[in-house]
């Protein structure tokens, strides 16, 4: 792991979008602090542009965008690593059972992740939240819904391959079962592969959950990204600054999450390492 | 003195910082001669498929680099050549021959078209004299209905075959030498005879010159002219394969050969008389599913019956397929059986469900083959010794406890059990499982193959730690093996598997000296350097190597 660590951080790409993530999670941390007013609160006149009173200019309502893209940070983030969280459990339990079953338990498992894995991902994700009422645990289960696929067939694969090893082969020599095997011997030695592709995983979450705040399917009560560019895209061509911040603290937050999980990858998986 | 083919001049290569020596190899002085094998041995890690490798400049570049020193060749020195003028040399004027000859040809062409598009590549011949090469060759290496192999692909091969052929596309050119890096390793030891016997022939045939590397004395006692023995990196000694052989001047050469399995009689052994601990009764196991689609079938073990008495180490010996492994992950109840009857202390454990199988286990624990895959990469040594017992209920601080003792009994520093795996070296890691299968004080140790991914130095130490242990514990030992040498020097009795059935049990005195069934005796006869083995003092290349297997 300390190995690991050392490579990681060999990595100036990675440890760029470290520094990227830092900084955002003192943002979030610190928000409360900064801007102690809510963010729906009307700050001052509408369409004020950047530079003056207010940092980043205020919306169509007069509300401080800087405010609404501090709070929206704090939801991106729940959300992303909300779901991607969800995701993975359940990625891992199916993925994980199936692997270490095989056979008919296999088939069925593996048939139902493929089945979810043929629905275009934000469009069942619309779906989901369409019918469940837009909130953020609604978002959180949604993104989970379409994102847990691909963990499942990463840990299926992991192991399917862990399985036959002679170290798994002499555990159950020991008599150990089946959750004894599962718990400390394969599922530690997958967490690396898991760790990496969870990490992109979370940058793919935020930009799902824009995406449905955009469309007008994100909590209402609740401040984010793709609300702002969604309640500004009527004004881009007089008042471009309502969509533009917001959608420069997106793709720096996705950027910076995508060059930690390149990093995170090639740090813990030897096959990558020597390129 | 025949002329020299290929020499080394203080050839050096540099490993990439952070390795665990500066050099693979230093200053490596070696040559090679027309007509002569040249041997270049040594142990896992010595260099010494690094210095083939740099000869033809395929070095893992940039990591690993020719770091000083020349390689003297038809007057070009190659460790500088540009890379056009090797893809010149490589296959038209060096050949050669890999360990794995699966991964060394392509799946998807079939051996024909793999061997046309050498000539294609180097050569101006038309489509038909390009065939005619191609069949010329396949059959001068022995290879049956050379119609049928060309449009053959390289898994509807054996093993065997496929070396073959892979010899065959190495001499497609004639080249001036054939390097040969460890092409026996990866097969059974009858195959093994047969690709020494043909190598040979070959190189005698065509003058070529050989470097072999290989780790194993027997197969220099075989196939060697000139010998060169190789010890991290540095050359100690280097002959003719008599003088090496018969009197080496070097203290780690003399250790090499002392610590080689030999094919000497075994000492004699009182007769057990204590009751059977584990019967096999005709048991039979199938691989492969029968699907909807058909699927493929392949009999394992055909009706296997075996008998372990109480205090006896049992034998298993025969070559990859002959169901040796499948029959002690049986016996472990690690696979399930078709059909037939376990008897552990005349019960029957064949068809015991996992829950009821649990105390069984503590009673019949397992060495594995492979050192690398059978320790958890991401436990500490102690957490892998006393997982047993905490299974079975021992509480962990006690079970700790034990496992620090297991530790210096296998022979390992107490400071190993805060360790990983990776931190020991293969024997290190095979004395941990070992320990490991101690630590439920067993009555029967079932050991898989337990020192052949070892090298001999190892093995030897391997194979005296698990003697000791079986004496001082009583304990009861069912040992698998390929190498017949192994099995005389540690069983009581002898069973030798053929095909999924046992061909022949007997004490193993009786195996020595009055091997009744073919297939035994073929196996003796397969043993590399046993001709050398049996005659003490060494003479000339042995007469048997002339003599088709």
């Amino acid at each position: 792991m300390k190995a690991g660590f050392t490579r990681f951080a060999r990595n100036r790409m990675a440890l760029f979008g470290a520094a990227v993530l830092l900084c955002l999670l003192l943002l979030v941390l610190f928000t409360p602090v900064i801007y102690p007013d809510n963010p729906f609160k009307l700050a001052g006149p509408a369409l004020q542009p950047p530079g003056g009173r207010f940092l980043l200019g205020t919306d169509t309502l007069g509300r401080d965008i800087a405010a609404e893209i501090a709070y929206g940070a704090r939801t991106s983030l729940i959300i992303g690593v909300g779901a991607t969280f969800v995701a993975i459990v359940l990625g891992a339990v199916a993925g994980g059972v199936a692997g270490y079953y095989r056979g008919a338990t296999e088939t069925v498992l593996m048939r139902i992740t493929e089945f979810f894995q043929t629905i275009p991902a934000f469009i069942f994700a619309l779906l989901i939240v369409a019918i469940l009422s837009p909130s953020v645990s609604s978002e959180i289960i949604a993104i989970a819904a379409v994102s847990w696929p691909s963990i499942a067939r990463l840990v299926r694969g992991e192991f399917v391959s862990l399985g036959g090893r002679e170290f798994v082969q002499a555990s159950a020599s020991l008599g150990a079962s089946d959750a004894r095997i599962i718990f400390h011997h394969m599922l530690p030695n997958c967490a690396s592969s898991i760790i990496a592709v969870g990490s992109l995983l979370i940058g793919t979450a935020i930009l799902l959950e824009a995406g449905l705040a955009f469309l007008g399917l994100g909590d209402p009560n609740v401040m984010s990204w793709g609300l702002i560019i969604s309640a500004g895209r009527a004004v881009l061509r007089s008042a471009w600054w309502i969509c533009t911040f917001p959608g420069i603290a997106i793709l720096l937050t996705v950027l910076g999450i995508n060059l930690v999980g390149d990093g995170l990858n090639e740090a813990l998986n030897p096959r990558l390492r020597e390129r | 003195m025949s002329e020299t083919v290929l020499e080394l001049e203080k050839l050096t290569i540099a490993l990439p910082p952070g390795a665990d020596r500066a050099n693979a190899v230093s200053d490596v002085d070696l040559v090679l001669r027309a007509g002569k094998v040249t041997c270049l041995i040594g142990e896992s890690g010595s260099g010494k498929s690094l210095v083939a490798r740099s000869i033809l400049g395929l070095l893992p570049r940039p990591h690993v680099r020719v770091g000083s020193g020349r390689i003297l060749f038809e007057g070009q020195d190659l460790a500088v050549a540009p890379q056009n003028n090797m893809r010149v040399i490589r296959g038209a004027k060096i050949g050669m021959i890999f360990q794995e000859p699966m991964t060394a040809l392509n799946p998807l062409h079939t051996i024909g078209r793999q061997l046309d598009e050498v000539l294609r590549i180097h050569t101006q011949l038309g489509k038909t004299a390009r065939r005619a090469r191609v069949l010329e060759l396949i059959d001068s290496v022995h290879l049956p209905e050379p119609g049928r192999i060309i449009r053959s692909y390289p898994h509807q091969l054996s093993g065997g075959q496929r070396q073959r052929a892979m010899i065959a596309m190495a001499l497609l050119l004639s080249p001036r030498l054939l390097i040969a890096d460890e092409p026996t390793t990866a097969l059974d030891v009858t195959t093994q005879a047969q690709i020494l016997y043909l190598i040979r022939e070959l190189q005698r045939e065509h003058r070529t010159s050989v470097l072999f590397i290989t780790h194993d004395f027997g197969v220099v006692a075989d196939i060697a002219d000139e010998v060169a023995v190789l010890q991290r990196g540095t050359l100690v000694e280097r002959g003719t394969a008599a003088a090496v052989l018969g009197a080496p001047g070097h203290p780690y050469t003399r250790a090499l050969i002392a610590a080689m399995p030999k094919l000497v009689p075994p000492p004699a052994r009182p007769a057990n008389v204590q009751p059977f601990i584990v019967e096999a009764r005709d048991i039979a196991k199938t691989y492969g599913t029968r699907s909807m689609f058909g699927g493929r079938v392949t009999p394992a073990l055909a009706g296997v019956t075996i008998e372990l008495r109480r205090g006896e180490t049992l034998g298993v010996v025969g070559e990859s397929g002959s169901g040796k492994s499948t029959l002690a992950r049986a016996v472990t109840r690690l696979l399930p059986i078709d059909s037939g009857e376990i008897l552990l202390d005349g019960a029957d454990i064949a068809q015991l469900s996992r829950r009821q199988l649990r105390p069984i286990r503590k009673r019949v624990q397992m060495v594995f083959q492979d050192p690398y895959a059978s320790l958890d990469p991401r436990q500490r040594i102690i957490d892998i010794i006393a997982e047993g017992p905490v299974i079975h209920g021992t509480l962990p601080a006690k079970a700790r406890e034990e496992a620090q003792t297991l530790l210096g009994l296998v022979g390992l520093d107490p400071s190993a059990a805060q360790r990983f795996p990776h931190e020991f070296s293969g024997g290190q890691r095979q004395r941990i499982g070992i320990a490991r299968a101690l630590a439920l004080h067993p009555e029967v140790l079932i050991a898989d193959e337990p020192v052949s991914a070892l090298d001999v130095s190892v093995q030897a130490q391997i194979l005296a730690l698990l003697a000791d242990i079986k004496a001082r514990l009583h304990l009861s030992m069912l040992f698998v093996t390929h190498d017949l040498r192994v099995a005389l020097q540690v069983c009581d009795r002898i069973a030798v598997m053929k095909h999924g059935e046992v061909v022949e049990v007997a004490p193993t005195n009786d195996i020595f000296f009055n091997p009744q069934h073919a297939y035994t005796k073929a196996l003796f006869m397969a043993v590399p350097g046993g001709t050398w083995q049996d005659r003490q003092d060494w003479k000339a290349p042995p007469e048997r190597i002339g003599r088709k297997p």
